[in-house]
């Protein structure tokens, strides 16, 4: 039986408090925070710390990777390719993009469900809109990963049950490319095409896993329409509904029902029936049964454990991140865009942090050299050193206020890697004042800076979170 | 196999220096003439006379048409060199090379750098393609790193060090103060220092040199024919240059109290120049003070006093014009200003001066005991860098 092999959930670091919204506006916002995606970071980047968490558990390899957003870092080129890179993915594997709406998410993760081989489908999303609206409030940045399969591919925490899918053209809502905020239609109108089309989806999922309503142990309800979704989560006649993470990180839209669903993977025990329902131009249903591989499961880093590891970012903060309001840049020159021949070269260095070690010295060269500093070591006698998941502490640090930054100052650190190696590295997800000689950092995949339109992605080190 | 040195074998017998400021009427060709025309004028000759050229700039022009075409130079060879912020000093050690191999009788070093047409606030060099991976950092920041390291390793208290390379800027600006040629002419207090915020971990924007325009040139002849155009010619005792690995960018060895490039440099000199002991035989150095931390530092890695004193003696006043062992008597990078590809040259044009005893009776140092000085000129980053020392004097032998 096909399923779940590993997940991950990815929420970002920084949380914008809604009661700061109106205490700058005047009004919107609300209560709790959600969560917000750094400067430096995008959907390609989140889905990156999203699948590193779903391969972290198991030893499984993914032999495709589908990636799914609605707001993609790049239109024309795929962003499926740069989590490729990063993840060290053979050239063989397939990387492709599920690309625009809200529905891709779910619906690439349906289609893995249904297709053949181990599929990693990871899905991510920005959520915004314009100041002091609904959706800047309820939105929330986040992805999430699963690496679909069967037994032959690794043990299956939560099997498919069944499906289904009821589709209608209906313009609810709407966006152009480009356009920094979505339309909506009055929303009783989309109420009454939701909640026909989820009788029909979830019906027949039921009727495909061979179950009744009342034997779902939790439904996993998420949509772009919040009216309809509250309302059909009271009408599907199951045990509970899961939290929806509105509270702490809001909705992550096209990254949600995966989002939700890895929180409730983790906390759910062998044997037990979750239904994941996605309204989104129509609805799709999946029902999974958790099976006895779940108990020996250990999430790479629980949402949870993400969710309580917040800190915040002001609201000024957030409306320049997300290019709301421009302020005035440092007089240097901003960076020039990486040549796309030299990044190639440098791919697995670039997108995989990986480094070289001296076969005779040990000695870790970050990048990858082909001579060594060690005199020991031959031409070229270098092995590949994977680094991205190794520790390391700093060892010195220092906060620069005079370099071109999209949020200065940067923060730079010297940092020694767990098992010998040194890099001096930026940080990121940090606090100036709070950082210590002997602090402890991972490694994580982060948009440096966009030139002439080009993403210049490479790693930064951040404070290591819980469960490192 | 080993670095000989050319000692004795060429002597400077001329020199010239614009002022260092920001020049925002005068372009590179201004300050190519300005200093080119002051060098000949103190040889005592014509640009005729000059058999070679060698232009350093770090990047205000490209190849040797950058001085040939301003000084209209006809049939003669001009090679455009850069060694980052130790460019001026390169151009040097490549024209003594050429006189002392006997290929020519006369050579000129110069150095220039516009670098306020950039619009920009300090020096930005423009990077070649990169595949952008390379760190997002300022010098200064890097430099940064030496006060912590420095503390932590020495047992100095962090507030007391940030106060002790204040010192050092403010001993650079008295000296600047009484330098017509610097671009800072203001005494600075090193408590007013310490109050300013800071821009790269504790370093405020008064521990880094100076950004100016300008321009300095020597005039070089094999040492046999130095009298024939001068009376008190200087002789190049020694020239060294090292280009570091990088290794102390990813070495965990490295701590970031010193720089091993210099050190080496130094060593190298030493060696050439027959000196055991540089405190001893050195009347002055004008050493790479980029940042303040950097000056601290270097009098360790030269020689000038043991490892973990440097700190004491800047307190001890050692350093001063008038003190046991001058060092930057014309203000130095933070005082004079650092125009990059004319720096190496102007820290030899204080040399020319102090040596021959032409710095002016309120600047001129001590010479009663010891009458030799020494240059040191730096480029990159603690962890990469690149490192020249030249030894000079006003004697052979």
């Amino acid at each position: 039986m096909r399923g779940i092999i590993s997940f991950g959930g990815y929420v970002p670091y920084r949380r914008l408090d809604r009661s700061a919204i109106a205490a700058v506006m005047g009004k919107g916002g609300g209560r709790g925070t959600r969560s917000v995606a750094s400067y430096d970071e995008d959907t390609t980047t989140m889905g990156v710390e999203a699948s590193r968490l779903a391969l972290r558990p198991v030893d499984a390899e993914p032999r495709a990777l589908w990636f799914a957003t609605a707001d993609p870092a790049y239109l024309e080129k795929t962003n499926a390719t740069a989590i490729h890179a990063a993840l060290l993915l053979d050239s063989s594997v397939g990387a492709l993009d599920f690309g625009g709406a809200v529905r891709s998410g779910i619906g690439a993760l349906r289609t893995a469900l249904d297709a053949k081989g181990p599929t990693m489908v990871v899905i991510a999303d920005i959520r915004g809109g314009l100041p002091t609206g609904a959706d800047e409030a309820a939105g929330g940045d986040g992805a999430a990963a699963f690496l679909i399969g069967t037994e032959d591919d690794g043990p299956v925490v939560a099997e498919l049950l069944g499906s289904a899918s009821a589709t209608e053209e209906f313009v609810d809502r709407w966006r152009q490319p480009g356009s920094p905020s979505a339309g909506q239609w009055e929303e009783r109108f989309g109420e009454t095409r939701y909640g026909p089309l989820t009788t029909q989806a979830w019906k027949e999922a039921l009727g495909a896993a061979g179950i009744e309503a009342a034997d779902v142990d939790v439904a996993v309800v998420t949509g772009s329409h919040s009216r309809a979704v509250k309302r059909v989560s009271g009408q599907l006649g199951v045990a509970r509904v899961a939290d929806d993470l509105s509270a702490a990180v809001g909705n992550t839209g096209t990254a949600h029902p995966g989002l939700v669903l890895a929180n409730e993977l983790e906390q759910a025990e062998p044997g037990q029936t979750i239904a994941v329902v996605m309204l989104a131009d129509g609805v799709e249903v999946l029902v999974l049964r958790t099976t006895d591989a779940l108990a020996e499961f250990t999430p790479g880093l629980p949402v949870a454990a993400q969710i309580a590891d917040g800190a915040e970012v002001s609201y000024a903060t957030y409306l320049q991140w997300r290019e709301m309001i421009q302020v005035q840049p440092p007089n240097r020159p901003e960076p020039t865009r990486p040549s796309s021949s030299a990044a190639a070269r440098a791919q697995d260095w670039k997108y995989g942090f990986v480094g070289s070690r001296g076969t005779e010295s040990g000695t870790l060269h970050l990048p990858p050299a082909r001579v060594s500093i060690r005199p020991e070591d031959e031409l070229d006698a270098m092995d590949p050193a994977p680094m991205a998941d190794v520790g390391a502490t700093v060892v010195t640090f220092t906060i620069d206020r005079l370099v071109y930054s999209v949020s200065p100052p940067v923060v730079f650190a010297v940092v020694d890697f767990d098992g010998g190696g040194r890099l001096p590295v930026e940080l990121t997800d940090v606090e100036p004042d709070a950082v210590r000689i002997g602090q402890r950092v991972e490694m994580t995949f982060r948009r440096l800076y966009e030139a002439e339109g080009i993403n210049n992605y490479f790693w930064k080190a951040r404070p290591a979170r819980s469960g490192q | 196999m080993a670095s000989h040195g050319i000692k004795d074998q060429v002597a400077i017998i001329g020199m010239g220096c614009t002022q260092f400021r920001e020049h925002w009427d005068k372009g590179v060709d201004d300050l190519l003439i300005d200093s080119a025309t002051a060098a000949f004028d103190s040889a005592g000759v014509s640009k005729d006379d000059v058999d070679a050229f060698w232009l350093g700039t770090a990047s205000s022009g490209m190849s040797g048409l950058t001085l040939s075409q301003p000084l209209k130079l006809e049939g003669k060879p001009v090679t455009r060199v850069e060694n980052f912020c130790a460019t001026g000093s390169e151009a040097l050690r490549q024209a003594s090379y050429a006189v002392a191999s006997g290929a020519y009788d006369m050579a000129m070093a110069i150095g220039v750098e516009k670098i306020k047409d950039s619009g920009y606030q300090g020096l930005n060099a423009a990077p070649a393609p990169h595949d952008g991976t390379k760190r997002n950092l300022t010098a200064a920041a890097m430099y940064s790193l030496v006060l912590p390291a420095y503390a932590a390793r020495y047992g100095v208290d962090e507030d007391e060090l940030r106060m002790v390379v204040a010192k050092i800027a403010e001993k650079n600006h008295r000296n600047g103060a009484l330098n017509p040629l610097a671009q800072f002419r203001r005494e600075m207090p090193a408590e007013k220092i310490c109050e300013m915020a800071s821009v790269a971990g504790r370093l405020s924007v008064f521990d880094c040199s100076g950004v100016a325009d300008g321009s300095a040139a020597a005039i070089v002849v094999r040492a046999e024919d130095a009298h024939k155009y001068c009376d008190d010619p200087l002789y190049i005792k020694a020239l060294s240059f090292v280009s570091g690995t990088g290794g102390g960018l990813i070495d965990p060895d490295y701590d970031y109290t010193t720089f091993p490039e210099c050190e080496m440099a130094g060593a190298d000199a030493y060696r050439q120049a027959g000196i055991d002991d540089p405190r001893s035989a050195l009347a002055m150095a004008e050493v790479h003070d980029c940042f303040t931390p950097t000056e601290m530092v270097l009098m360790e890695d030269l020689g000038f006093c043991e490892r973990g004193t440097a700190w004491k003696e800047v307190l001890a006043g050692t350093f001063e014009r008038n003190g046991d062992m001058p060092i930057n008597t014309d203000g130095g990078l933070k005082a004079f200003g650092h125009p990059v590809g004319a720096s190496g040259l102007r820290m030899h044009y204080e040399c020319w001066l102090q040596l021959r005893s032409k710095a002016g009776d309120d600047r001129q140092i001590d010479l009663s005991t010891r009458n030799l000085g020494l240059v040191h000129n730096l480029g990159g980053y603690p962890g990469e860098m690149v490192s020249f020392v030249s030894i000079l004097g006003p004697e052979l032998g």
